[in-house]
């Protein structure tokens, strides 16, 4: 039986999964839409990994998660490693590319650059209060124009004359497209002026003020669309990385993580089959109100977060009120 | 006594100091402003202009808890920025809600000018002793300066302690005990004392910690709460916590001209309210080759602001990363983790491969 390690990524929009083995070469993958349920998306991710994945010759010893849903799915999985998106996405991108200096990460609904000399993380920024210019923007418009989110960059390519969006805001952006649409402006000459907006959001705040320096590397689910990859060349004059796994990078650098915490546990599949609910509790006791959610594996209590104090803390195995 | 039940708004642990400069130097009544939490921040948000800085909202919100809690007198202060209108604008949204109360605006005072500062008081309470107040404003004023220096080694250790929270434990004594203090002497023993037993306590420091110093804007760099409590998850993830911003050290023994000369190659112009601390700070923290700093103030923050371009210089000029927080009225803490989690991770790494 031949070790392996799995490495889940659970963001706001997507759920990404891979397994790896000791040479960190990929045995399965998957990627599905989060839909507001985090636990639901990993189970079908479960079920669809388990399917590709060779079971006869090789085992999954250690599990690590990553992306804003680490936490739940840390305990939902029994994790070795809970690693916060940055560094999860530092390490693939260094294992994957290991010359690389600087990398452009923009997902579902929050972007990062991470800025890497000699293979450490040197500086990392990432987009705050405001999700302006993320894949969540890029899909509502898609949806807005009648577009598959999947023929936008290509689209885009097509156009010779960008229209000029507003880049700061996407209200104000949005309002931007639709006036510059009734004007009478291409789709696809819209669709362009889309992927230059969001590229100039990005260099304009979360890159503000750091020194970008190629090799870069590209990743997140909207480096899938050619139009931005276009315009991040244009706008930085340097050629834009995309590995053919660039949605993946997460996934892999914590499966990488896992292996090297030499933290083994025993994994199985069928954690598919059992139930996980969740269920948020008003603390009440002091005016700060805590909400604590508690994590129920077949009914029982198995963790519980959010409490700001001891007061809070919830010890006992509680069961779930019917 | 009784007449005026005067309050001003949480600020760190400074209700200490306040409470005996308002009962035995203005002999009037202190109410205890209630610890700030989510529902001190829903109720000034409800009431505040929707961009106003995060402390206006803090500070309103604190106000009506206050007076809930009994106040009829309250006070608030200035400073170089838009916290001047501060008073302003909060006395009148408070009369617009109908409360029946007295609002003193201290904005006009300037601590280095005693008779504004006597002026003020007397707006407090008009009945006032100049004898008394004479009397207790050094005890008041050394108090601050004695709490700053136990909460500054506390920062320094708390992540290093061998039973966690024996510090915090000690600190709140500390405090309570502070509150019947009313004589230098008492004063004095009460923090040799307990500086004894802080430094007591057992810590087991690596030779080479992390090391972060903190910099930012005035409030949110002081009342833990508006920045999600972020000294104490820095200690808890093993980290020498600095910060040079307490009342201590920028109002009682404030050096602009030394500052104004350290910067000068970064700064030529003072941009206001903290910006020059911030920069100074930053720099200092950079030369001694600190692991990392971390910028917070509240969104909007416009000194604070104005200090991002010259930290960035600092950061590309001393190879220190600099991570910068902006809090408004979420309260979610997931965000503020990852990016404290990734910073810990990348300080860590470039420590490593330093060595």
């Amino acid at each position: 039986m031949k070790k392996s390690y799995l490495g889940i990524d659970i963001g706001s929009i997507s759920t990404k999964a891979v397994v790896v083995d000791e040479k960190f070469d990929i045995l399965a993958k998957e990627y599905i839409m989060t839909d507001g349920d985090p636990v639901g998306a990993v189970k079908s991710l479960l079920s669809m990994l388990k399917k590709q994945f060779d079971q006869k010759n090789y085992e999954i010893v250690s599990v690590g998660t990553t992306g804003s849903a680490r936490k739940l799915i840390g305990v939902m999985t029994d994790a070795s490693v809970v690693k916060n998106e940055i560094t999860a996405h530092a390490i693939g991108t260094t294992f994957l590319y290991p010359d690389a200096r600087t990398i452009f990460e923009i997902g579902g609904q929050d972007s990062k650059i991470i800025l890497i000399n000699n293979g450490i993380v040197v500086d990392y920024a990432m987009n705050t209060l405001c999700a302006a210019g993320t894949g969540a923007f890029l899909s509502s418009q898609a949806h807005r124009l009648r577009v598959g989110v999947k023929d936008f960059g290509k689209i885009a390519l097509q156009s010779k004359n960008p229209t000029r969006i507003a880049a700061r805001c996407t209200v104000f952006a949005e309002s931007d497209l639709v006036h510059k649409a009734q004007m009478g402006h291409k789709k696809e000459d819209i669709i362009a002026g889309l992927c230059n907006s969001v590229v100039s959001n990005y260099l304009n705040n979360v890159g503000k003020g750091k020194i970008i320096a190629p090799p870069i590397v590209f990743q997140g689910g909207v480096s899938k669309n050619e139009g931005v990859v276009k315009a991040f060349e244009e706008a930085t004059g340097y050629p834009v990385i995309v590995d053919p796994n660039s949605h993946l990078i997460g996934a892999l650098g914590v499966a990488i993580l896992a292996k090297k915490s030499r933290n083994e546990k025993p994994f199985t599949f069928d954690i598919a089959d059992i139930e996980f609910t969740t269920g948020g509790i008003d603390c009440g006791k002091c005016p700060n109100n805590c909400e604590i959610i508690c994590i129920y594996k077949d009914h029982e209590l198995i963790d519980a977060w959010g409490n700001k104090c001891e007061n809070g803390a919830i010890k006992k195995a509680r069961t779930r009120p019917a | 006594m009784g007449k005026y039940k005067v309050s001003f708004p949480h600020l760190g642990s400074y209700f200490v100091p306040l409470e005996i400069l308002f009962t035995e130097g203005l002999d009037v009544e202190y109410i205890m402003p209630p610890t700030i939490t989510k529902r001190t921040l829903e109720l000034g948000s409800r009431y505040s202009p929707d961009y106003v800085c995060a402390p206006f909202k803090y500070t309103l919100g604190n106000f009506i808890e206050t007076i809930e809690a009994g106040a009829n007198t309250l006070v608030q202060t200035g400073g170089g920025c838009r916290l001047d209108y501060y008073g302003e604008l909060q006395g009148q949204i408070i009369k617009d809600l109908d409360y029946n109360v007295r609002f003193v605006n201290l904005v006009k005072t300037k601590s280095s000018l005693l008779i504004t500062l006597y002026n003020g008081f007397k707006e407090i309470n008009p009945d006032m002793s100049l004898k008394k107040i004479a009397k207790i404003l050094p005890v008041a004023l050394k108090m601050v300066e004695y709490m700053d220096t136990f909460e500054d080694y506390i920062r320094k250790n708390a992540g290093f302690e061998k039973h966690p929270g024996a510090l915090k434990e000690i600190h709140h004594e500390f405090l309570n005990e502070l509150r019947t203090v009313r004589t230098k002497k008492e004063l004095n023993n009460t923090y040799q004392r307990y500086m004894k037993r802080v430094k007591g306590v057992e810590v087991e420091k690596p030779k080479n910690p992390l090391k972060v110093g903190i910099i930012g804007e005035y409030y949110t760099i002081m009342e833990p709460f508006s920045n999600h409590y972020i000294e104490r998850e820095l200690a808890q993830m093993g980290i020498v916590v600095d910060r040079w911003m307490n009342v201590s050290n920028s109002i009682i023994h404030n050096s602009k001209n030394k500052m104004k000369e350290h910067i000068k190659n970064y700064a030529e112009y003072n941009m206001g309210a903290t910006s020059m601390a911030t920069i100074n700070k930053a720099l200092e923290f950079a030369k001694k080759n600190y692991d990392g700093i971390i910028h917070v103030k509240s969104s909007g923050c416009t000194p604070e602001i104005d200090t991002m371009p010259v930290l960035q210089n600092i950061s590309a000029d001393y190879k220190i990363p600099v991570l910068y927080f902006s809090f408004d009225s979420q309260t979610s803490d997931i965000g503020i983790q990852t990016r404290l989690e990734a910073f810990y991770d990348m300080i860590m790494m470039r420590k490593e491969a330093k060595n």
